[in-house]
Parts: C-alpha cells; structure tokens; sequence
C-alpha cells in the first residue's frame, strides 16, 4: 500500500486537472484553486522539513569539525539571529506595526544584507556571460563558426555603433535589419520546434505519470 | 463577549443603513439624465447581451450600437458608462463586504486607502475595538451571512425595477461597441455577479461636461458556467489521438516488438560520469533545479536521480544533492533512499545526502558553487528547471574541472547549458531519459508514440505552410485555434 495509495492520489489528481481544463463549469473550473490552496498548504509545512533539516546539517558539520565547519556556523547564527530580529520586531513594534515595515531592523537585513548580497550574486551574471560567450564564439567546427556568424550580425545589429559605421554610405540600417530578421525567422522557427518538442514530452510524461506506467518519482523503478 | 459583537454588527448595519442612504440619493441622481446647459447627446442603441461562452459562468458580453454622437453628429461623445441594476440584497451584501474588508484591514495592522471622516474611518473605529479573536469571529460570522444572502440574489433579483438601484460597474472610451462583464466567481468579492439570477444593463453615452443620455435597459439575461469548452476542442482531439498511439505502442511493446529509440548522448555518459567520480575519489553533484515537485521537469529529474543513485551506490562513490524546495528534498531523500536499497547497499545511504539550503534563488546558487568549489566534485549534473542560475552554475562547475550534464526544458538556459556544460538534455530529451534509463519497453513505447507524434506535427506544417498559399487557408488554420 506505500506505492498504491501515492499512485491512487497522482492518478486521480492527474485525471481532475486533465479534465478540468476542459470543463470551466464548478467545481472544475475550481480544482487549480483548491488545488492551489492544498499546496500552499503542504508547502509552508513542508518549509519547517527544510529548516530543520539544514540546522541538522550543519550542526553535524560543526560536531564532525568538517572543512566547512566554519560556514555551518555562519548559517547557524545568521539564521538565529534573524529570526531573534524579527520576534523581537514584533513583539516590540505596537499593534499597528508588523516585524517587515519599512524602518524596522527585519526590514534594514532584508535591504542592507539580503538585497546586496542577492544583487551581487546576479551581477556575477556578466563576468559569466563573458566566459561563456568567449567558449562558445570560437570557431571550433561549422555549427560553432554558423554561431559566432549569427551573433555578430544580431550583436552588430543591437547595438548603434555598426549603424553609425554605415552612416557615411547608406541611411539604411542594414544590420538592424538583418538582426531583426534572424531573430524573427530562423531563432523563432527553432525555438518554435523545441517548444513542440516539450509540449509532447510533457503530455507523454503526464499519461505515463497519471496511468501509472512510471512511478520512479514516488520511490521506485519504472 | 456575545454581547459586545452583536454591538457590533448593529452598529455596522446602523453606519451601513446611513451610508447606503447618501449612496442611493447620489445613484438616483445618476440614474436621472442630468440636465445640461449644452445639448444631450444622442443615446447609444440597441443594446444587447449574452452569457459569455466556455467560461466558468459570472459573465456577459454586451454589444451595442454607438451613439450617433460618437465620431459623427456633434461629435460630442466622451465615453460609456455601463450600470448594472442590482437589488437592495446585493447592495446590503456589499456594506457587509465593506466592514469585512475594515476588519481584514485592522487585523493586518495596516489602514491604507482609508480617508479619516469616511464611511470606512467610522467601521474602523468600531471594530478598533475588539480583539484580534472577537474580530475573527465577527469576519466569520459576517462571511456566513454574506454566504446565506447570496443564496437569495436569483430571488431577490425578480423585484426589477422595484428594491433596488443603478450600480456604476465601467466605462470605456468613445468608439467601443462592446463590453465583457467579467464578475468575480467569488461569493466573498465585492464584484460578485450571481449565476441564474436575472441581470439589467444600461449603457449611458457621456459627453465632456458630464451630459448623459440613456441607453434602453437591457435585460433580463442570466449568466452561467458551460460544461465543455468548445474553444479547446482541437486539444481534446489532439490528446485523444495521442492517447491511442501511446496505449498502441505501448501495448505493442508489451507484445515483444524490436522499438528502436535513438541514443541520448547526456544520458549514455552518465554511466561514464560515475565511474570517472569512483576513480578521482570525488562526488557527485546532482542539482534538481528552482522548480517544485509539481514540475514535470523536476519529476523527471527525480527519475534521472534515481538512475545516478544506484549507479553511486554499485560504484560507493560520495552523492551530493543539495536541493532548494523542501517538498523536493522530501521526495529525492525518498528516491535516493530506494535506489540504495535496489542496489542493495541501505546501509550506505546517508541522512545528508540530499539536504535543504534555501528557498532564495542567489543564496542557493552561492551554496551550490560553494560546494563545488570546496568538495571539486568530479561530475555535475544539473537536471530539471533552471532560470538565471543556470550559468553562474555551469560557468563555476567548469571552472571548477567537473565533467557537465545538464537538462532542462526552459528554452532561454538551453543555450548557456549547451555553452557550458560537456551534455545537454534539450528540451524533450529531459522527459525521454526517464524512459531511457529504465529500458522499460512499456516506456519505450511511449517514447515511439512521441516520435510518431512529432513526425504527425512536421507534416501538418508542411501541409499548412502549403495551403497558406491559397484563399481558403485559413479554413485549415482554423481548425487548429485555441483561444485561452
């Protein structure tokens, strides 16, 4: 029964969304919603697994005296205290005030420590985009060399420079609209395809998932 | 305590009375054609309505024709007001919507949007007065009367033109024919429109200083929800007919046919992957991604987990799986356990090989690049829903000397994983691995249909780019519309 009844719920859960889509009459139309709310449910439960579990796992980095030991720590006390600043927020700040308005020790970790950090972590996005870029322009072998083509005329035509190089002999953007054209044909038309390719990857998964042919998700071979 | 709410609800039925009275004198004054020093304009016409089809109900369209004012005659038209008739059941309903909207607003400590001397200011200084529990109750019992007055709208409604009053729901500029009711489906919500219950409209055509001239009332007209989509019958055609090839070849896999899938490079080298980890003496890295447990991508990377899983405890190499959803973590805790059992090595499964980091999309990526450049694992595989972290990820795996294999089916990090990782799973090809691995024939078999599929789709392309050319083209792509 530890395999059947998971199975039974997929199944039936499956088959209502299936249907639901095709039915906007209640309670049909409803089974997103209801649905919706039964997840969010699940999931703020489901936080205090993941909490607990990364206190357990770090506590046992520090007892184990592992390499990282030290960073187990950081995320033992950034997580205390955070969550110390915001009993404290709350507790203190009047009944018209919650822990996260703006002003309140919560709310400066939240814009002086989380948002720059987060910030940082995204703006390492550029330096990356950079190496990528590099590996992938090399003209290694065709399918390589088609690719460094492509995105010098989409590049040169994104950018006014390549415009401005072209002014003396024609007021035509060329480049433009040779980028234009790439991105409206050829990119459109692969991407088009892949996405069908999903679409179908993802109906096929969901009959095999709602009929019960693979159950591998649930703990167990196909 | 008993006491003290039914003050409440007498004093909120005493401000809501009051109020309700200001509201219908300032109606009535709409409802009347004001009379303007200037010329009236002339009224639009023929106004008409009707249930708006394929919905879950609580909805009409209405059509009219434009005043003859509005882009001709005096030109003087402005815009449309439309009004629904209501009976004086929904205006009550609403006052009570209101208090419980105020009291909503004091639990949440927040008094945005509420003027001091409004209406709203004197529910707020009622209800101040209760306690946090008084008010729940007070929420509760007013969504319960709210529930049981509903029930009596259809009823209630058949008083036209007596009990009730003009209500304001819209308007829209000078030139449009046309307007979509959209009522909330929501019992709660003060933009609630009843199904089965008979429904007035007017039309009013506005000039620039404020002039109005009255449509004919049109009604009465219910709304109500469909059992069927008609607009989605092209996808209940396609799901039928790819539901018959899969269970077609699904059943003649059962039968022992030869079913040739083709190789999935990503796939045949994880295999290759494991044991390069067994040799170096390193982990694994395995990242299932931003996505939840209700992703099929996230589904069938628990799949592709499992495979690695087994393979990690045949080889007794080290697996790390750090992931960013606790349900995820739940569920691949549960894969991994199974697939160590399968290999017959439960003693060898750890506690914290699958853990929680965090549910912050940056801060995960800080700990997983961590990770890889602390443990230096010797194979990453990244499978399941990526967004903006998928670089960051693969650039420091790569920099870090892993071996790559990535799989995703978001289109716009395919291309970084392919730049940066040594496989990639695109797209379809994250869903087809589950099947792979598993050398099921039962799964291939699905996999067959879906390549029969694909090759259905190339040729109606064909065919459609073809009749295109011709006038009756759009016929053919009529027959493949699906509106939302």
């Amino acid at each position: 029964m530890r395999r059947e009844i998971p199975l039974i719920i997929t199944t039936v859960a499956g088959l209502v969304f299936a249907v639901s889509y095709f039915i906007p009459h209640w309670p049909f139309g409803e089974a997103e919603s209801i649905f919706g709310d039964w997840v969010a449910i699940i999931q703020a439960f489901a936080i205090w697994l993941g909490a607990l579990n990364l206190v357990k796992v770090s506590l046992e980095k520090i007892y184990r005296k592992k390499e990282d030991a030290l960073y187990a720590g950081i995320i033992i006390v950034c997580l205390l205290l955070t969550i110390a600043v915001g009993f404290y927020d709350g507790f203190t700040g009047g009944p018209q005030s919650s822990f996260r308005d703006t002003g309140t020790s919560f709310d400066w970790i939240y814009r002086f420590v989380y948002t720059p950090l987060t910030s940082t972590m995204f703006a390492m996005l550029a330096f990356f985009v950079a190496s990528a870029s590099y590996r992938a322009f090399r003209a290694r072998n065709f399918e390589a060399t088609l690719l460094l083509i492509a995105g010098f005329f989409v590049m040169g035509g994104r950018v006014p420079l390549f415009h401005l190089l072209l002014k003396p002999f024609t007021d035509v953007p060329y480049f433009s609209e040779f980028a234009g054209w790439i991105m409206a044909y050829p990119l459109t038309a692969g991407m088009t395809a892949i996405m069908i390719g999903i679409a179908l990857g993802i109906m096929s998964s969901s009959l095999r998932i709602i009929l019960g042919i693979e159950r591998s998700h649930i703990g167990g071979g196909a | 305590m008993k006491v003290k709410m039914l003050l409440a609800v007498f004093l909120l039925l005493a401000i809501c009375s009051n109020s309700y009275a200001q509201d219908t004198t300032a109606e009535g004054d709409t409802t009347a054609i004001s009379v303007d020093s200037l010329r009236l304009p002339a009224p639009p016409g023929n106004l008409s309505g009707r249930d708006k089809p394929n919905d879950h109900g609580h909805a009409i369209i209405l059509d009219w024709e434009l005043s003859p004012d509005d882009g001709g005659g005096s030109n003087s038209v402005l815009r449309y007001d439309i009004y629904k008739w209501v009976p004086q059941l929904m205006l009550d309903i609403n006052l009570v919507r209101d208090s419980i909207i105020i009291i909503q607003k004091i639990i949440r400590k927040t008094t945005d949007g509420i003027e001091e001397g409004s209406q709203a200011d004197s529910m707020l200084k009622v209800f101040s007065k209760f306690s946090k529990d008084e008010l729940f109750d007070i929420r509760n019992r007013l969504t319960d009367h709210i529930k049981a007055e509903n029930e009596g709208l259809a009823e209630a409604s058949k008083s036209y033109p007596e009990n009730g009053a003009w209500l304001f729901i819209d308007k829209k500029p000078s030139g449009t024919k046309t307007f979509d009711h959209i009522g909330s489906k929501e019992f709660k919500s003060k933009g609630f429109v009843p199904d089965y219950a008979d429904l007035y409209y007017r039309v009013d055509a506005v000039t620039i200083t404020g002039a109005k001239a009255s449509s004919e009332i049109f009604g009465p007209i219910q709304s109500s929800g469909q059992w069927y989509n008609t607009y989605r019958t092209p996808v209940v055609f396609s799901v039928f007919l790819f539901t018959i090839l899969t269970v077609f070849y699904v059943m003649r896999a059962k039968q022992g046919a030869d079913l040739y899938v083709r190789p999935l490079g990503g796939i045949e080298a994880v295999d290759d992957a494991i044991g390069r980890a067994t040799e170096m003496g390193r982990p694994i890295l395995y990242v299932l991604g931003l996505g939840s447990a209700a992703d099929i991508a996230t589904i069938a990377s628990f799949t592709i987990l499992g495979r690695v899983a087994k393979k990690v405890a045949e080889y007794q190499t080290e697996l790390l799986v750090p992931t960013y959803d606790p349900i995820v973590m739940t569920v691949a805790q549960e894969v991994v356990k199974s697939a160590y059992l399968d290999a017959g090595r439960p003693d060898a499964y750890k506690e914290d090989t699958v853990h929680f980091v965090t549910q912050s999309q940056f801060a995960y990526v800080a700990a997983v690049n961590g990770i890889m450049l602390r443990e230096l694992p010797a194979t990453n595989v990244y499978m399941g829903k990526f967004f903006a972290e998928s670089l960051i990820l693969a650039e420091t795996g790569a920099l870090a000397g892993s071996i790559q294999i990535s799989g995703t089916d978001e289109i716009a990090q395919i291309p970084f994983f392919i730049v940066a990782c040594d496989y990639t799973l695109i797209g379809e090809e994250l869903y087809a691995a589950s099947a792979y691995l598993g050398k099921d024939p039962v799964l291939l078999g699905s996999l067959k249909a879906q390549d029969y599929a694909k090759a259905a789709i190339i040729i109606l392309a064909v065919i459609g780019v073809i009749v295109a050319q011709f006038d009756f083209g759009h016929y053919y792509v009529d027959l493949f519309e699906v509106v939302n």
